[in-house]
């Protein structure tokens, strides 16, 4: 366990030093820089500015500088908003970012696994039927069509949700279920085809066999057995939903990290878009990882590979 | 006891003619009752069957003729404006309305097809060509080489794809050309996957080492013989990248990255939708049902080419 521990660990370090080196490639590999677009700046104020960031130095050096910064926390100036770092961005939007996140992770992974586990219980069935289309149909919808549709519907026709502002539990609704609806589809269309696999086990059966009730085969046979696979899947829907995050935020007017990713980009903000990337980079490879380690305790057949 | 077992069989009267050889005709036993299907025939067979399938792969057929004959069912162009009508709700001269610019949304929808589909199509295309040719080369080399290779991927695909094609789109700027080569050079990494993984098991099959003996080279043993015996995964991957594709674009559009106006795309006409949908909801109504029935209609084929493709489902 140490040993499969260690190489995921030695594995997420390098999968972020990646991530961050090619990003600051990319970043400083776009013609021209964030003042040039800006009205004439003078050559004396220009060089000032230059010097603040850093921009007056070979590249390599701004890399090095960049990989020590990262290294103390330290994501750099913003170059759109005056005095406002990168990381005090962040600070205000995570939490917004995270608690939504996390809502419509908790949602997918409940609603998920619940659908998925009676369609996989009663195969062929009427509620079988019903997931697989509404799994279809969750995968199929972009989530920004939901977002839309839900606003219309709940926050305008029926005024059930506020549309404007944000701010009360309310307001967490109807973003929480745009953002999750998609992957609940995905978790219960696996959790469903999960369920079969372990039914088909010789296990089940020897658990039948034994006199076990048929309550005590789901929960303690099948369920949990069924359960493991979709450990793996919560990591893709995490990043998943990150992604959703940048468009959900918008629509919904969230002041989100998502949302100052997407305003950077309009701006052309690099310092605020690089340090975004390896912030999402981060978290994601740290979820990654925690995942993989809890894989590895609850499947010991994982840590043997 | 002799004496009645004579009488029975005088009663008998058994003689050959009442007999007839049946089944035991050498001859026959090559005979093959059923018509032989290639492994092609086979699956279509079986995907006709699939009632879903089928009515997904005809409103594809439909959303692409569609794309192009649809922009020129009506008299204006994706771009034309129409000042007396402005933010028009559907009607018998306007199919679906116009925009705030007076566009005709129902020829921006079909051009928009156009653009979308052209864009999924394209990116798809290279994500294969890209995919196959990585992972045919990442298993059937096998050992170090494999293993290096396919720690990049995960190394690469560690964040959504998603934002690596945002962080290109920034470098490369706004376009067309730049949204293909964005989703292009980013998304093979599933269909390599999915190729190295069937290259793993076929290489081990007795045609491999029979053209190895022959002495053809890598190159020819991985396109000529390990990737046509993997075209179906690679086609059930590739029914899901298409509107992953499609799915992309839209969500650059929402980013701000998306194609460059007047061109229309759906992910535009849906982002533009958004913007107006609490005063004028069909706006939004038209593109987002289109993607989302395009989508609908990509992932039902996927699911049923993959029942039909698969041999292990094979009875």
């Amino acid at each position: 366990m140490l040993k499969y521990t260690f190489k995921r660990a030695l594995m997420a370090i390098l999968t972020i030093w990646v991530v961050v080196t090619i990003t600051f490639f990319l970043m400083n590999s776009i013609p021209g820089d964030p003042f040039t677009d800006q009205k004439k700046i003078p050559p004396e104020i220009m060089e000032k500015l230059e010097k603040k960031y850093g921009l007056d130095q070979p590249l390599v050096v701004q890399y090095g500088r960049y990989l020590k910064n990262i290294l103390k926390g330290d994501l750099g100036d913003s170059m759109k908003y005056k005095n406002r770092s990168v990381n005090t961005i962040i600070e205000e939007g995570f939490p917004v970012s995270f608690k939504v996140g996390m809502l419509a992770i908790i949602f997918a992974a409940v609603v998920g696994i619940t659908f998925g586990t009676i369609a996989g219980l009663n195969r062929a069935k009427f509620f079988d039927f019903l997931v697989i289309i509404l799994a279809v149909i969750g995968v199929s919808v972009p989530s920004f069509v939901f977002a839309a549709l839900f606003q219309y519907v709940f926050g305008v026709k029926l005024k059930w949700f506020p549309v404007a502002r944000w701010g009360t539990p309310a307001h967490y609704v109807m973003p929480v279920l745009a953002l999750g609806i998609g992957y609940v589809a995905y978790i219960a269309r696996m959790m469903r085809t999960s369920m079969l696999d372990v039914l088909n086990q010789d296990y089940i059966r020897t658990a039948r066999a034994k006199g076990l009730s048929s309550t005590q085969v789901t929960w303690r046979h099948t369920i949990r057995n069924a359960i493991l696979p979709i450990v793996t899947i919560l990591g893709v829907s995490i990043a998943g939903i990150i992604v959703g995050s940048f468009v959900i935020e918008n629509i919904f007017a969230i002041p989100g990290i998502g949302k100052h990713f997407v305003q950077s980009i309009t701006h052309q903000d690099y310092t605020l878009i690089m340090g975004t990337t390896v912030f999402y980079a981060v978290i994601l490879v740290v979820m990654m990882f925690l995942i993989d380690i809890f894989y590895g305790i609850v499947d010991p057949r994982i840590r043997l590979e | 006891m002799s004496e009645v077992k004579t009488e029975q069989v005088e009663e008998l009267k058994l003689n050959e003619d009442m007999f007839q050889r049946i089944g035991k005709d050498e001859k026959d036993y090559d005979k093959i009752v059923r018509p032989s299907l290639t492994y092609w025939a086979d699956a279509w067979r079986r995907l006709k069957e699939n009632k879903l399938a089928i009515m997904s792969l005809i409103i594809l057929i439909v959303v692409v003729v569609m794309a192009f004959i649809g922009p020129f069912m009506r008299p204006w162009a994706y771009d034309d404006q129409d000042f007396t009508a402005i933010n028009k709700a559907p009607d018998s001269v306007h199919w679906f309305g116009t925009d705030d610019l007076g566009r005709d949304i129902f020829v921006r929808c079909w051009d928009g097809a156009k653009i979308s589909l052209f864009v999924a199509l394209i990116s798809t295309i290279i994500n294969v060509t890209i995919g196959v040719i990585y992972g045919g080369i990442s298993g059937y080399v096998g050992g170090r080489t494999d293993l290096i290779m396919m720690r990049i991927i995960e190394i690469i695909y560690s964040i959504p794809v998603l934002l690596w094609v945002i962080l290109l789109m920034v470098v490369l700027g706004q376009g067309l050309g730049t949204i293909i080569l964005a989703i292009s050079i980013t998304g093979w990494g599933g269909m390599a996957r999915i190729v190295r993984g069937q290259v793993l098991q076929l290489k081990q099959m007795e045609f491999v080492l029979a053209a190895q003996t022959l002495g053809a080279d890598t190159s020819r043993i991985i396109l000529k013989h390990l990737v046509p015996n993997a075209m179906g995964p690679i086609i059930i991957n590739l029914t899901f990248q298409v509107p992953g594709a499609i799915f992309t674009e839209a969500m650059l559009s929402y980013i701000g990255l998306g194609i460059p106006e007047p061109t229309a795309s759906w992910g535009t006409l849906a982002e533009k939708g958004t913007k107006m949908l609490l005063i004028h909801p069909y706006q939004l109504l038209y593109p987002a049902l289109l993607i989302s029935i395009t989508m609908l209609a990509f992932n039902i084929l996927g699911d049923g080419l993959r029942d039909s493709l698969d041999p292990r489902l094979r009875q």
